[in-house]
């Protein structure tokens, strides 16, 4: 290998992709909008680790003595609550951001390993319903597609403050997506660029989602566990705020959370990891006497039964996830690859949810597309990929001496990075040091 | 009559009867006293009943119902036939904010006036204002018509997509892509049409008409500042 001469050195300030980004922008006069979550480097869970047994703690057998991993929320108002066999759930997305395949692939998938999955910016289709035996029916600003038989017939539902992915936006679905079917859904022209509102229509603070809740229980008669999710910001307030205003359950969706389409500016500068945030979370349930009591399902980036385990240790019931269950629908997979190229990118770092083209046949409402995922094949994918993250968690927590997933504490777990120490409020590995506790100063 | 005094009983049991109401049921008129503000009162129905409510009503009265008719015989509170998919929602008096928010169908009738935000996102109701609407009435609108007898506050039909506006009396401002349109006698004989299912007498060649200019229906640079 040569080197090259001219000593090149790139700006850290200005490399290749701002370059790229100012050119494009120069040339288009519109901010970039993509799908996907946040690509920056951020502190994830990576950055924490278990502390396995010892002699001071003793494991239990993989495979052998029982780890519990069955949770129920909505306990606390719903006549009905949800009980879910694994403390993974599949995230709000819409019909419509995906086709109407992944959405039958996400139900069956979920149906079988026994979670629930939620609809999301555009109702609630007939396939979901059926495929899906334990379904979330979210109530967003849009209120696309929003009827009070859905909101009967659902199994919980979900009041959607925001999303991680831009926390104070609302959602958005280019033209290209826009089909007949979608926009009859949503009560629009085909082939408009849909932005949805990204306040409510019809109330505003947490006085006002105090009643809105009441509303929704009165027209379910109690039945049903309601849920406020938001985009990880001010956590803290939001969480005590949503638990006051009578939500059953919280979900926190830290800034690493995906979306199909957003302003690139959205997801990767507003919002708070979610390492930092479940903390926060927590805390604010803790204040309020009500940890276990409202449960907190925690979204944003998880990947791996690792991820899931960590998240309950530090005090989450359940997690969620969406960009990680396209992934295993075959989001980014190596195949197709010519029409990857077609895009403008490669496996591996695709992001063009919001053309509609997706080559996989997940984000598309084009018919040929929508054909190279079988819902079948889909299904079959996702259940290994969820039975996987709950072996994994499994793994870790008996390697912990727990019975139950639940059972993970913030005790078992250390931090890799000073940040991570802070954000999570464990202790930096080698330490006792939590960088801002039990300081002097 | 049945009449149900909230003085006596919970609003939870209130709705939990009308819920219970079997489509054949022959128990189709209700009158429901002391309301008192209270919240979501009648809502969720779902079957061809009539709801007299005497007195004013709280936030949500009548939300996310079909078929029903519900009348207050009173002013009502923020989000009045929020979500209405069908049947008819009447207030004598005035109304809070986001009246008819989001609504799908059916008839909105608002005797007095109604507030801000009067239509915000309707999605296919009819919603008729004897008096005035306030500031971003609506705004979002998608489908549906909107018939304001008074005045319209600033910021009418801000982001309108294919909703139709009628207002007799003066608008404040427009907002972001709405625009007045022609009144043709096809709107006029819409116009009167809604009218007289409102049960409102006035001479709708008066009224004047505002629609979506659709200039941001697509982003476009050259309209970065209509946002």
């Amino acid at each position: 290998m040569s080197v090259d001469p001219r000593g090149l050195r790139p700006s850290y300030s200005f490399p290749q992709h701002v370059l790229a980004e100012i050119h494009r922008a120069a040339d288009q006069g519109l901010y970039e909008i993509r799908g996907y979550g946040a690509k920056r480097h951020l502190p994830t869970f990576d950055d924490l680790v278990f502390l396995g047994a010892s002699v001071s703690r003793y494991p239990l057998e993989g495979y052998r003595e029982r780890c519990g991993t069955d949770v129920t929320i909505g306990a606390r108002f719903a006549k009905k609550p949800i009980h879910l066999k694994i403390p993974i759930t599949i995230a709000g997305m819409s019909f419509g951001a995906l086709g109407a395949n992944a959405k039958e692939a996400l139900g069956r998938a979920a149906t079988e390993m026994g979670t629930s999955t939620t609809t999301g910016d555009g109702g609630m289709t007939e396939e979901e319903r059926r495929s899906s035996k334990t379904l979330v029916y979210q109530v967003l600003p849009s209120r696309y597609g929003m009827n009070p038989d859905d909101l009967r017939r659902a199994d919980a539902i979900e009041v959607v403050v925001g999303q991680g992915a831009k926390p104070g936006g609302g959602g958005m679905l280019l033209g290209m997506k826009i089909t007949e079917r979608v926009a009859k859904m949503r009560t629009l022209p085909v082939g408009i660029d849909q932005r949805s509102a990204c306040r409510h229509p019809d109330w505003t603070g947490p006085d006002d989602l105090t009643i809105k809740i009441q509303e929704i229980r009165e027209i379910t008669d109690w039945e049903k566990p309601i849920y406020v999710k938001v985009g990880a910001t001010r956590t803290r307030y939001d969480v005590a705020l949503a638990v006051k205003a009578g939500a059953d359950a919280v979900v926190v969706d830290g800034m690493q959370g995906g979306t199909a389409a957003t302003q690139d500016v959205f997801i990767e500068h507003a919002g708070i990891p979610t390492l930092p945030a479940v903390r926060l979370a927590v805390e604010a349930l803790q204040e309020l006497d009500m940890h276990r009591k409202v449960q907190l399902i925690v979204s944003g980036g998880i990947r791996s039964g690792a991820d899931v385990a960590k998240a309950l240790a530090l005090g989450a019931d359940a997690v969620s996830i969406g960009v990680a269950a396209m992934v295993a629908l075959g989001c980014n997979r190596p195949m197709f690859i010519e029409d990857y190229h077609a895009l403008g990118t490669e496996p591996g770092f695709c992001h063009h949810c919001h053309t509609g083209k997706c080559p996989v046949g997940v984000t598309t409402q084009i018919p040929e597309l929508q054909a190279r995922l079988k819902p079948e094949q889909g299904a079959r994918w996702l259940k290994n990929y969820l039975t996987v993250m709950t072996l994994e968690a499994q793994t870790l927590a008996r390697a912990c001496g727990k019975s139950h997933v639940h059972n993970l504490e913030p005790d078992d777990l250390v931090a890799l990075t000073v940040e991570a120490a802070a954000m999570a409020k464990v202790p930096l590995a080698g330490t006792d040091w939590i960088p801002g506790q039990n300081s002097r100063y | 009559m049945i009449t149900v005094d909230l003085a006596d009983t919970s609003v939870r049991a209130l709705n939990d009867r009308l819920h219970k109401l079997q489509p054949e049921t022959n128990e189709r008129a209700w009158h429901v006293i002391n309301p008192k503000g209270a919240h979501a009162l009648a809502c969720g129905l779902t079957i061809p009943i009539e709801v007299i409510i005497e007195g004013h009503a709280g936030y949500y009265c009548a939300g996310m119902n079909k078929e029903a008719t519900v009348i207050v015989n009173g002013h009502a509170g923020q989000g009045v036939a929020e979500n209405i998919m069908s049947g008819e929602v009447r207030v004598k008096g005035n109304a809070s904010q986001a009246a008819g928010a989001s609504g799908h169908g059916g008839l909105l009738v608002i005797e007095g006036d109604a507030s801000a935000r009067c239509g915000i996102s309707m999605k296919g109701v009819d919603i008729v204002v004897g008096g005035s609407v306030g500031h971003m009435s609506a705004f979002m609108a998608q489908a549906g018509s909107l018939v304001v007898c008074g005045d319209a506050g600033a910021s009418l039909g801000d982001s309108l997509y294919e909703a139709r506006l009628y207002v007799q009396g003066s608008v404040e401002s427009l907002g972001a892509d709405c625009v007045e349109k022609k009144m043709t006698p096809h709107h006029i004989a819409k116009l009167e049409r809604l009218l007289a299912r409102a049960g409102i007498k006035t001479d709708a060649r008066r009224f004047r008409r505002y629609g979506s200019a659709r200039r941001l229906y697509n982003f476009h640079v050259d309209h970065a500042d209509a946002y």
